[in-house]
């Protein structure tokens, strides 16, 4: 097996397997990506890069995409 | 801003990017391979090479990607990942962002292979969230989601969804069913017609074997996703009546779309099909080919094939393409009888209700859509795509319910950063004079 790298997600750690992306770890744990301009909560839709739904900051960045984001160590993600 | 200059400019790294790069390598050119993801491969080749990816568990039934990524890696070819081409200045310049800086590339020719996208109807419930693709819950998996246990709905349309299901079954998510919304008798039709094809039929009955416990059921599509937080269960049509499924995650697209953006940008004319080559997979624009899905979708082998014809011809050497000519027309005959198997039922276009949402960036709903004559009035009226997709997933689905076609093409064809889009790397401080000089609108803004 791959090995675990923790991340924050919204301030709390989280451990996914080495080699996921960022949205992969968002749908594990069911924390959606963004709010709709109407308040729906919303989650990866496409996996690759084509819809946006999955955009959350990321150390700092906002409107990354993160089914294109690989997950690294101590990364601290946040929705939006 | 930074110029890189080469003999050939190759978008998008696909299987088709990577024929027609190393092709044009191979021809003694200079070649650069622009892109957008992690690691080469695009959508079908994901996880193959090295980056960000498990490895793969399934052992390879192809040797065909190895061959291919062993010839990329032993080119001159200059693979540039992380690469977002978002415009073109002049005839011959692409600007990229790559990561977070702006590079201007410079090429005697250009080849877009910038693939297909799934395409998605809107139906009561699908935002909820675990409503995902069909290509793309295959693609989260590959990237580290874990589906051992869950229970998965497979629908909408096409080749994919079998390819899909195994591949999930693979991963041990218990299929519930696959849902297809073409005939039987279509299918049937299909079917026949592989049999001149013994490769391509031997694989459709390789994945339905992997799945052989999972009911498929034609003539059959989804009515709603129910749930709250996230869809808990999908209500679909089949043999004439409403059923109910419990499903944690529900994996949908009605086949595929081109990626005709950039192509469009650069004045390239398009068909119904996808961008309009010809046997060279020459564009209308000088020194500007195309292959593989963005020319019409056909799948891996007519994508391989038209990279290498492309690749070729952007080389200058169109005569070596020859031989390949054979396969080409066959890939192509393959290609028109996937358009007509699969081809849309008019009755999913009434599976939207008045106030399903149709452009999810916006949360434009149905209603709000009915009754404009055209995709530019809708936009203006209703911002239906013009959030941060841009239409890229209700421009599809508004084309399919009312027939409307895209406006012409801007830049910037992906979202990027002012300074990118500038020309400044992020690092450098840009003054607030030069940003209302360019009288932009930000978005957020004039919501």
């Amino acid at each position: 097996m791959s090995e675990a790298i923790l991340l924050q997600i919204n301030g709390k750690e989280v451990s996914v397997p080495e080699g996921s992306t960022v949205a992969a770890a968002l749908l594990a744990v069911g924390i959606p990506t963004r709010n709709s301009i109407s308040g729906e909560p919303r989650a990866p839709l496409c996996g690759m890069g084509i819809c946006y739904e999955c955009r959350v900051e990321i150390d700092g960045v906002p409107h990354r995409r993160s089914c294109m984001v690989a997950c690294r160590a101590a990364m601290k993600v946040r929705t939006l | 801003m930074k110029k890189e200059q080469f003999d050939v400019l190759v978008v998008g790294g696909g299987p088709a990017g990577i024929a027609a790069a190393v092709s044009a390598a191979e021809c003694d050119c200079s070649v650069a391979l622009l892109d957008e993801n992690n690691a080469p491969g695009g959508q079908i080749w994901r996880g193959f090479e090295d980056g960000w990816h498990q490895p793969p568990k399934q052992k390879r039934a192809s040797k065909v990607p190895e061959e291919w990524f062993v010839r990329l890696r032993r080119s001159a070819v200059n693979v540039v990942q992380n690469c977002c081409v978002f415009g073109s200045s002049q005839p011959g310049h692409l600007l990229a962002d790559v990561d977070g800086e702006p590079i201007e590339y410079v090429g005697e020719s250009i080849v877009l292979a910038t693939g297909a996208r799934e395409r998605f109807l809107p139906f009561p419930g699908w935002t909820l969230p675990n409503v995902v693709g069909a290509g793309g819950l295959q693609a989260l998996v590959q990237c580290g989601l874990p589906i051992a246990g869950k229970r998965v709905v497979v629908a909408g349309s096409g080749p994919l969804l079998l390819a899909v299901a195994a591949h999930l079954a693979a991963h041990r998510a218990k299929i519930a069913m696959i849902l297809e919304q073409a005939p039987l008798s279509s299918l049937a039709n299909f079917a026949a017609a592989l049999a001149s094809r013994p490769s391509k039929l031997a694989q459709g009955v390789g994945y339905r074997w992997q799945t052989r416990t999972v009911p498929y059921r034609t003539s059959a599509w989804p009515l709603r996703a129910n749930g709250s937080d996230k869809i808990e269960s999908l209500t679909y049509f089949y043999a004439g009546w409403q059923h109910t499924v419990d499903c944690d995650y529900l994996a949908c697209g009605f086949h595929l779309v081109p990626n005709t953006e950039l192509a469009a940008l650069l004045g390239c004319e398009l068909t119904t099909a996808g961008v309009h080559v010809d046997d060279l997979q020459r564009t209308t624009v000088a020194s500007v080919y195309c292959a593989g899905e963005t020319a019409g979708v056909g799948g891996l082998d007519l994508a391989l094939v038209e990279g290498q014809i492309a690749g070729i011809a952007a080389a200058g050497l169109p005569d070596r393409s020859r031989p390949l000519m054979a396969a080409h027309r066959r890939e192509r005959t393959f290609a028109a009888r996937l358009a007509s198997a699969f081809a849309l039922r008019a009755e999913l276009r009434s599976v939207a209700d008045a106030e399903t949402i149709v452009c999810r960036c916006e949360d434009v709903r149905r209603v709000q859509l009915d009754g404009h004559h055209s995709w530019r009035a809708a936009k203006l009226l209703t911002r239906c795509g013009m959030g941060a997709c841009q239409g890229r997933i209700c421009g599809a689905a508004c084309e399919f319910l009312y027939g409307w076609k895209a406006d012409s093409q801007r830049l910037p064809v992906q979202p990027v950063s002012i300074p990118s889009l500038m020309g400044r790397s992020s690092e450098s401080p840009i003054r607030s004079a030069e940003i209302e000089s360019m009288q932009f609108q930000s978005q957020e803004e004039s919501k």
